[in-house]
């Protein structure tokens, strides 16, 4: 028994050393011994050239970047490619690209950044969510001038300096032109009301056979554009957000018509608290027109290929003119990461004009650096749809209203949009009331404000 | 022969020879311990792990959620929080009638409130009805007993988003039994785009997915009354029904105690299956108490801590009313 007592002890105690054993010496050379000078003749002396001094580059520590990216569409298969030829200029750097759903990056990504756990890059769209956290680029960028001319001010001004809006998107619809074309009625151009588009969708509809007639999807920002066509002033001179204005209820309740005639799917609004698109309904043919914004171009191009086609309208107008909103993600750097200045070479690699040309190529997007949109992107593609498309999102840019451009940048603006998508709802069901609605959502705006500081 | 008898009785002798070793070195090991801090503390060692995740993982965040429930502001971390007091109670009470939510500050948490009543009151009422019924068939002597008692727990070994995935794929507009009705020449159905069928299939999809657990117990406690009873009842002249009324329900009555509690505080805490199969929608008819909290804890863009979490007691609170009420009865009925 003792025997066996010193034999279960002494197998521990070598278990335990083994765990504790020191690491291996690293290998040393063995030392040079100088061997004697060997005897020579009076050397003749030749004057040698002075060999340049070397100086040898300190060596750069290997960095890993962290990049948390989100797609509509093809962004990160084109976004890929652009980090591969950055990691190859420079080959102590290295991007790791994270593709993770676009709930992730609402939900998520504000709270790892709070925490310090966030990534060192990420392309966003709630800007006022990582408020205080981002990295000012104009301190770590080699041409900070070249980053603040070339980028809309009050877009990098909403992102405190920590990144650059790597698309310009606008909202506006899209139409199943086989659809008008089958139906034998003719696309009405500029000009035409929400109320007209209604019609005329409805009569497709009607005579094609196809299920619904229009939809728009579940955000308050779709339903700002037509909202401020039809004469809502969403946001006053002191950046003041009002719901309750003439414009803002009659497309509220034009969506309500939509809703009891059946013209648009019920689910759209109804079902689910999170955004649906009623892009996947005009995609699979199941829809004349869809309200939804510049972003779903390629992912139209890629999905509905050559099953009809499909054109961009220019956006319905009303007594507020004809606006869609500005809108678009941004490529930010966070305060947080250990590795600013790598962090600002990727950064400036991006934003150079080459490659962000690249990338509006490649994923059909418009841009919003002004070098490239000076210069004109040859965008990749030869869809005359797409090409259709472009011509006419661009065309809606210089339409855009004021408060259509600030909506998105405004510090508050994702309050009004999840508000108003739910409470909308809330009225589309029949549990409010239209007057019930804009107090509660109204309410539930100033509330938000209120809770983040505002 | 032999060589396989000599290969067993070597792997025999390994296998010997290792359990003895690992026995050994346990015995050797609790042994040492044993004489360090005496019998009577051992116990506690033994249940010091489980203690420590419990700490860890259910304890602390509780006791987090109280210092969110009494804090506010937008911050994230607790010592960046200022104290509020009661203000996030106060603001979730500020009412004229708490049975008119668009009267509250908060209409959308006393929406939650109702229709988590309505859920609970319905679901589980349903719930043991079914399984009670489903338990007594399953008691009797019928042909192929075992499938069926497999078939009815079978829903329950789903993932809760399955669940709710596969019946918003049938009842969906355009969903399987849309598809059916409209080939037969109907209209098609709101099914989950109604307000009141909405509630309706939350309801039955919630029952169906958990029934077989309830199922199991019911049966369980069946099983567990002595047969002698029903046989003398039936020599004294009892019919069915009678035998069932004064026999099986109050001989019963302990275990289904334990599956209204049990149901009753899984009603209370319905999230996944309403929020992956109607999101709380149409509007907020399917919006029940912990979506709220989650809503305003997690996925919103400007989240309020501190609303949720003064939300997440107060429910709570419900469930330790429950809890106690369980055992109260139960005390009662023992009495």
């Amino acid at each position: 028994m003792k025997v066996k007592k010193f034999l279960i002890i002494f197998v521990l105690l070598l278990m335990v050393l083994a765990a504790c054993k020191p690491a291996a010496p690293e290998a040393t050379e063995a030392p040079v011994v100088p061997s004697e000078p060997e005897e020579t003749e009076e050397p003749v002396v030749v004057e040698e050239p002075e060999e340049p001094v070397v100086v040898e580059e300190p060596e750069v520590e290997p960095v890993e970047l962290r990049f948390t990216y989100y797609a509509d569409g093809i962004e990160a298969e084109v976004m890929q490619p652009l980090l591969d030829k950055f990691m190859t200029e420079n080959p102590d750097i290295t991007v790791v690209l994270d593709v993770v759903p676009y709930q992730t990056i609402d939900e998520q990504l504000p709270v790892q950044v709070e925490t310090g756990q966030g990534p060192d890059l990420a392309r966003i769209t709630n800007f006022a969510a990582y408020k205080g956290k981002y990295l000012d680029l104009r301190t770590v960028v080699p041409d900070p001038d070249y980053y603040q001319t070339n980028f809309p001010a009050p877009i990098i001004s909403a992102l405190e300096f920590g990144g650059f809006p790597d698309t310009l998107t606008v909202t506006g619809p899209y139409i199943n032109k086989t659809l008008f074309d089958q139906a034998a009625i003719e696309i009405p151009g500029e000009g035409t009301t929400w109320e007209e588009w209604t019609a005329l969708a409805k009569q497709v509809a009607e005579t094609t056979g196809t299920q619904y007639a229009i939809g728009i999807d579940r955000t308050g920002h779709r339903v700002a554009g037509p909202a401020m066509s039809m004469g809502a002033t969403l946001i006053d001179a002191e950046g003041k957000f009002t719901v309750d204005t003439p414009g803002f209820r009659d497309f509220v309740t034009l969506l309500k018509t939509w809703q009891d005639e059946g013209l648009m799917p019920a689910e759209l609004w109804l079902v689910g608290d999170s955004m649906n698109n009623c892009i996947d309904w005009i995609k699979s043919g199941d829809m004349v027109m869809c309200m939804t914004g510049s972003w779903q171009i390629n992912g139209m191009a890629n999905d509905v290929a050559d099953a009809f086609d499909w054109m961009v309208v220019p956006n319905p107008t009303g007594a507020g003119g004809s606006t869609g909103v500005a809108g678009g993600s941004a490529v930010v750097a966070f305060a947080g990461t250990k590795y600013p200045e790598a962090v600002a070479k990727l950064m400036a690699f991006l934003y150079a004009e080459e490659n962000y040309s690249a990338f509006s190529a490649g994923t059909l997007a418009l841009p919003a650096h002004k070098g490239v949109a000076e210069a004109g992107v040859a965008f990749n593609t030869e869809n005359p749809s797409v090409l259709g498309a472009l011509s006419a999102y661009t065309a809606e840019v210089p339409k855009l209203q004021d408060q259509a451009v600030g909506l998105n940048v405004h510090p508050f603006a994702f309050a009004y949009y999840r508000n108003s998508a739910n409470r909308i709802a809330q009225y589309l069901s029949g549990e409010l009331t239209l007057d019930e609605m804009l107090i509660n959502l109204q309410s539930d705006i100033d509330k938000a404000i209120e809770e983040a500081g505002g | 022969m032999q060589k396989t008898l000599k290969i067993k009785s070597f792997f025999e002798g390994v296998s010997k020879g290792i359990s003895t070793f690992i026995v050994s070195a346990t015995d050797l090991l609790f042994g040492t311990l044993q004489k360090l801090i005496g019998v009577k503390r051992m116990p506690y060692f033994f249940v010091l792990p489980n203690l420590l995740i419990f700490g860890i993982f259910i304890l602390y965040p509780v006791l987090l959620n109280f210092v969110y429930a009494f804090t506010g502001g937008p911050s994230f971390f607790p010592n960046e929080r200022p104290f509020v007091g009661m203000a996030n109670f106060e603001r979730l009470f500020a009412c004229e009638s708490i049975f008119q939510p668009n009267t509250c500050t908060e209409d959308i948490f006393w929406r939650a409130v109702h229709n988590t009543l309505f859920f609970v009151i319905f679901q589980v009422s349903l719930m043991v009805l079914f399984a009670l019924i489903t338990a007594l068939v399953l008691n009797r002597k019928i042909k192929f007993r075992g499938f069926f008692r497999s078939v009815f727990f079978y829903p329950c070994l789903l993932s809760p988003i399955v669940v709710a995935l596969i019946w918003k794929w049938m009842l969906q507009d355009n969903g399987l039994l849309n598809g059916i009705i409209m080939g037969l020449g109907f209209t098609k159905f709101p099914f989950l785009v109604n307000a009141q069928w909405a509630r309706f299939w939350v309801i039955i999809v919630s029952v169906w997915a958990s029934m077989g657990f309830y199922t199991l117990i019911l049966l369980a406690g069946l099983q567990s009354i002595p047969a002698d009873l029903y046989e003398a009842a039936s020599m004294d002249g009892a019919n069915n029904w009678k035998a069932f009324t004064k026999i099986t329900i109050p001989l019963l009555m302990p275990t289904m105690l334990v599956v209204i509690v049990l149901s009753l505080i899984r009603a209370v805490q319905v999230f996944e299956v309403t929020y992956a199969f109607t999101g709380g929608g149409p509007g907020t008819a399917t919006l029940y108490l912990v979506q709220f909290i989650y809503n305003y804890g997690f996925s919103s863009p400007n989240k309020q801590y501190g609303v949720a979490a003064a939300a997440s007691l107060l429910m709570a609170g419900v469930l330790i009313v429950l809890t106690l009420a369980q055992f109260a009865a139960k005390r009662e009925e023992s009495y």
